[in-house]
């Protein structure tokens, strides 16, 4: 707890750095834990604009937050994303843009029916759908990576449609978050 | 010794018996016409490990051409050619006879001799003499059973090769994959690799001596060669997005693969000799599941650029792709007869995906499985029967069915979900 603490206000204060000047933040602008609580407030204010509210790093954890839906649901053998969800995406969009040392996994998923093959390719053209958009909303492509799990990995095992729309999903990681 | 040492010691000993036979096979749906066959229980000299007779009757059972007498129906039990009466088996109805014993021939060596007989011409078809050790006796009687079944059907025999199967299980809450491999007939299963993340596609080398899958141990997928005998392997493709659907070229000397490093699933030809990639297809739908034809000019592959995904072909260095399905609204997942001249393939229609196979010759579709999820399907090196993935009792296991649809067996594992098997090509030179 301690740890994500500290990174979190290493990046907060990256984040600052980054807003002040364009340099990178570097390891020596991270000492001062003690501080935590100011810089926190200082980027939640300094980040409130837009459509989006909150786009600092603690947002990811704010269970109230647009970036705390991170799953993304699709038609069988489809890879559009429903008119509701580009919201969703979105509003990850703007924090990826405000945050470029941010890393997201975009993970494509498909339901158990037909070929595997087939389905970690449809799980693939998921995740780039996701990923195009993201890009075209100002997400660099360096901060964001593809893998399709096709039917390898169902959030919902089971054997009906309730399970299957569970699982033709695409899920947006943020690792170490 | 404490009870703990003494538990562990009994699961020692127990082990050999439990591992033998993983996969435990159940004929489903038996095959009138089958023909009837006396194999009689083999002479010993000293005391085989193996009852050599029944390993026989067992594969010629599983091929669904033939009926093997019960055992108990066997009027004598006939060693020596001198000893047989012809009479006795036509009464029977046995059309044909098959005869052996097993000798010792020094220590952990053995010799075995068998006769197959016509019992309505009264005369000899053939008859070998094989050496084995011990630990080669199975696989002797699947010689045996290969050479049976040839001079019957005019078929080479594939009993004495091997099946490739991915095994998932849950414990403790973790899902662990497995890459095995097993005789065909379920016995001597070996584990080549175990992951916490899918494993996926197992692909034969032409040799039999290699295999190739994608493994997503590193939180991302990524093809991997593996040398069956050595365990050793290599990584040959991991780039950004899909490594998936390696199938080697019948030379050996390539193998097609889906990558989406470009933007989206296409098809590559890697040469493996120095890893140099061709870009096979080309646009915005997904291309994946190339099979080769047994020639080496055409791939066999799925695409959805028709709108759903259908089977098409084009040639091996890559051009203009021919639609080969047309019936029913999903067929993907080919893969080539062996004589080149048929498809088995996972056709989906009305919600039901099953196994069918697509004569090339008149484009005639036919439903070969009766599941509702069956997929996976991969023919034997022969091409008698497939093998294919479909579920029972709300577990993946496998199944076999004859090319023509009329018989069919399960294969089931005690525990845990099987899937994705591959037959592997013939192990021997003919």
């Amino acid at each position: 707890m301690k740890f994500i603490q500290a990174v979190t206000v290493a990046l907060i204060l990256g984040w600052l750095a980054g807003c002040s000047s364009t340099g990178a933040p570097k390891e020596s602008d991270v000492a001062v834990e003690d501080h935590s609580d100011a810089a926190t407030e200082g980027a939640a204010t300094t980040s409130g604009v837009g459509a989006y509210g909150d786009l600092s790093i603690e947002s990811l954890n704010d269970p109230n937050s647009p970036l705390a839906q991170r799953v993304i649901y699709f038609a069988y053998d489809s890879s559009d994303v429903a008119e509701q969800d580009r919201d969703i995406i979105a509003a990850h969009a703007a924090f990826l843009a405000a945050n470029p040392d941010v890393h997201v996994s975009v993970e494509g998923h498909t339901d158990e029916r037909g070929a595997r093959e087939y389905n970690i390719g449809l799980g693939d053209q998921r995740a780039q759908a996701v990923r195009r958009m993201l890009e075209f909303q100002g997400v660099s492509p360096s901060q964001i990576s593809t893998v399709s799990f096709g039917e390898e990995k169902p959030a919902v095992e089971g054997h009906d449609e309730s399970a299957w729309s569970m699982n033709r999903r695409v899920e947006l990681v943020y690792v170490g978050y | 010794m404490n009870a703990f040492y003494r538990s562990l010691l009994l699961f020692l000993l127990c082990l050999p018996a439990w591992l033998q036979a993983a996969l435990t096979i159940e004929i489903t749906q038996g095959m009138d016409g089958a023909v009837p066959i006396a194999v009689v229980p083999f002479g010993t000299v000293g005391t085989p490990p193996e009852d050599v007779a029944a390993i026989i009757a067992s594969d010629l059972a599983r091929s669904g051409r033939f009926a093997p007498l019960a055992r108990q129906d066997l009027i004598a039990h006939p060693v020596e050619a001198s000893e047989v009466r012809f009479q006795d088996w036509r009464t029977l109805g046995s059309e044909n006879l098959v005869i052996g014993k097993v000798e010792s021939a020094g220590p952990d060596q053995y010799r075995i001799q068998f006769r197959l007989f016509d019992v309505y011409r009264g005369r000899q078809i053939t008859g070998h003499s094989l050496p084995a050790k011990a630990s080669q006796l199975r696989k002797v009687a699947h010689v045996i059973s290969d050479l049976i079944y040839e001079k019957l059907t005019g078929q080479p025999g594939a009993f004495d090769t091997r099946i490739a199967y991915v095994i998932s299980e849950h414990s403790g809450g973790r899902k662990k994959y497995m890459l095995q491999l097993a005789d065909s007939d379920g016995y001597n299963p070996k584990t080549l690799l175990t992951s916490a993340q899918p494993l996926m596609s197992p692909a034969w080398s032409p040799d039999g001596r290699r295999l190739a899958y994608v493994s997503f141990e590193k939180r991302r997928a990524a093809v991997f060669i593996q040398d069956v005998f050595t365990g050793k392997r290599e990584e040959i493709s991991a780039f950004a997005g899909i490594n998936g659907a390696p199938s080697w070229s019948p030379d050996g000397t390539t193998m097609a693969v889906t990558l989406s490093r470009d933007g989206n699933p296409e098809i590559y030809s890697m040469r493996l000799s120095d890893r140099k990639l061709k870009r096979l297809t080309f646009g915005a739908a997904i291309d994946t599941e190339p099979a080769w034809t047994p020639d080496g000019r055409s791939i066999v592959f799925t695409s959805d650029r028709g709108g759903s995904p259908q089977i098409y072909r084009m040639p091996a260095q890559g051009g203009r792709a021919q639609r080969l399905t047309f019936e029913g609204n999903y067929n993907a997942s080919a893969d080539v007869a062996p004589d080149g001249k048929s498809l088995t393939l996972v056709h989906g229609e009305g919600g039901r995906y099953r196994i069918a196979t697509l004569d090339l010759e008149n484009n005639l579709l036919r439903v070969v499985s009766d599941g509702q999820l069956d997929e996976s399907p991969s023919f034997a090196p022969n091409g008698s029967m497939i093998i294919y993935a479909t579920e029972s009792g709300h577990r993946g296991v496998l199944a076999a069915v004859s090319s023509d649809g009329r018989f069919r067996q399960r294969f089931s594992l005690r525990e845990g979900n099987v899937r994705e098997p591959v037959w592997s090509p013939f192990t021997r030179r003919k």
